[in-house]
């Protein structure tokens, strides 16, 4: 088994109209039927959503020293909305979980398979 | 034992070793690795075949020595990570990866190889790259030729695409029937991009037989998914067109026309399982451009000259081609029919209008047409840009030579 992130990114400004309460329901009904299908398959690890870039805060060493400042890192249009963290056989299975996700909730999903979880559990926690 | 010499042992090893290496990508899951052990078996071979004579089932020997020189590399590997046990449960049993026994239905590990290779996830690009590298045993510098780009640009391609089948577990199989629309296309285009770069190889022995190696993946695919209209579109097509390919080059290597070819040296036997094909796959009543461009092809076929070709039908297939492959290259071949249906000055007006400035056919064709309505020296003109855009020399020298007579 393989571990795959499946991050949710949107773009600023762009792309969906911003849905009315109702389609916001459905949406998130949608995401909750596929997050239990997911469990109930043995693929789901963990999964989040993250609030808007303009929440987030860089910490950096800088000569020496800690600097903290307002975020995001990367000033750009896109950014990372959430994310799934699913095991899976293959890329194809992993392909078949981004499908529904995209589905649910119309933005592009990125697909990209964790280093180092290849055919190995993962440490318990304080392990 | 028979003899052997180095050279018998390279030829043996170029029939073989693509089976040989889709066979280890499947017991080891791991391109590198199963290339590397191809490589060793190889070696092996050239110290041992010319000493002691060929063995008896070469290709099962091949296997076996490739098997067991991974087995060894993975050892070694694991001795240095010190995961030896986990490695003996790895390596498969001796005599399971030998060749197939006769009758017995094997899937071809070839097929699943295509798949993998031709995965979207990957780019177009390195689609094709990896098809020639993996399936049609070619170098990385021979891949580099074909795509005009330096060696190490390509080595660098095949990495990163190699990289990528193994860190994010491209599967290595034959998709389910829901997944094959979206699968085959990409598939189908290389074997027609592999045919298509087998054409512009020099004729004779100093080709890889890049149309052979196209025309076999085409009848493996044909084999395994019948019911595919596509699939059995394009193995009818690269027959038909395989059919008379010997008949495109003249004695000095030079490019003849399909209206000036010799249709006595087509091979009839191709053209008869071609046009059996394109019947069968017409049936199914999904017409998409293999099959369209195969019945085209069939067309041809069926014309005992070229001044009796059907061009109406041709024409109308064109049409729709057009239909379902609505892009400049078909609009400029259906202009090429309507022509020969409506005379020169209606496929020029056609012709006119496309976006094709680069593209050589463009230009030869646009020639042709400004020849037959008598505009000789615009006709001059344009076969010279077609010559500049040729992508062989023989189709450059052709090109130069019509528009001398045209001036």
């Amino acid at each position: 088994m393989t571990r795959y992130m499946l991050s949710v990114h949107s773009t600023a400004g762009e792309g969906r109209a911003p849905m009315s309460e109702e389609e916001m329901r459905q949406s998130h009904q949608r995401l909750g039927a596929l997050e239990r299908e997911m469990e109930s398959a043995g693929a789901w690890v963990f999964s989040g959503r993250l609030h808007d870039p303009d929440t987030a805060t860089v910490v950096r060493v800088s000569g020496g020293e800690v600097l903290t400042t307002d975020g995001p890192f990367a000033e750009s249009k896109e950014h990372l909305g959430g994310f799934y963290v699913v095991e899976a056989e293959d890329l194809d299975a992993a392909l078949a979980w981004a499908a529904k996700v995209t589905a649910a909730i119309r933005v592009p999903i990125e697909v990209r398979p964790f280093a180092g979880f290849a055919d190995k559990p993962q440490p318990a926690p304080g392990s | 034992m028979p003899d052997v010499d180095r050279a018998g042992t390279g030829r043996i090893f170029r029939e073989e070793s693509g089976r040989v290496l889709a066979t280890l990508i499947r017991v080891f899951g791991d391109i590198d690795l199963a290339e590397d052990a191809v490589q060793d078996a190889f070696a092996a071979a050239l110290r041992t075949w010319p000493r002691d004579g060929l063995p008896p089932n070469p290709g099962g020997w091949i296997t076996t020595t490739a098997r067991n020189a991974a087995v060894d590399r993975l050892r070694r590997a694991a001795r240095e990570r010190e995961l030896l046990g986990e490695v003996a449960a790895l390596s498969p049993a001796p005599g399971d990866v030998g060749p197939p026994e006769e009758g017995e239905p094997v899937p071809d590990d070839r097929l699943r190889l295509i798949f993998t290779c031709c995965h979207p996830a990957l780019s177009a690009e390195a689609q094709v790259a990896l098809t020639l590298r993996l399936l049609c045993d070619m170098s990385t510098a021979e891949v580099a030729d074909a795509f005009l780009v330096a060696e190490a640009t390509m080595a660098q391609r095949l990495v990163r695409a190699k990289r990528k089948i193994k860190a994010a577990r491209i599967p290595y199989r034959v998709p389910e029937e829901h997944q094959l629309p979206d699968r085959l296309p990409p598939v189908l285009a290389v074997v027609y991009l592999v045919y298509n770069a087998g054409l512009a190889e020099p004729p004779g022995a100093a080709g890889r037989g890049l149309c052979a190696e196209a025309v076999r993946l085409a009848r493996m695919l044909a084999d395994l998914m019948p019911d595919e209209p596509e699939v059995t579109g394009l193995l009818a097509l690269l027959l038909l067109t395989e059919s008379r390919r010997p008949s495109r080059t003249g004695p000095d290597g030079s490019l003849v026309l399909l209206a000036d070819q010799d249709r006595s040296r087509w091979d009839r036997r191709m053209i008869e399982e071609g046009q059996d094909l394109v019947r069968r796959c017409l049936r199914g009543g999904r017409p998409g451009p293999y099959q369209l461009q195969a019945a085209v092809s069939a067309v041809h076929a069926d014309a005992p000259t070229a001044a009796q070709t059907d061009w109406p039908q041709i024409a109308a297939l064109y049409d729709h081609l057009l239909a379902v492959a609505p892009t400049p290259v078909v609009a400029l071949n259906r202009a090429v029919a309507v022509g020969e249906v409506q005379g020169p000055a209606a496929a020029l007006a056609l012709v006119d209008e496309l976006d094709l400035d680069a593209y050589c056919p463009y230009h030869a064709t646009r020639a042709d047409l400004l020849r037959r309505l008598g505009r000789d020296e615009e006709a001059a003109a344009a076969y010279e840009r077609a010559a500049a855009l040729a992508p062989t020399d023989a189709e450059r020298d052709f090109l130069r030579r019509r528009g001398r007579t045209a001036r």
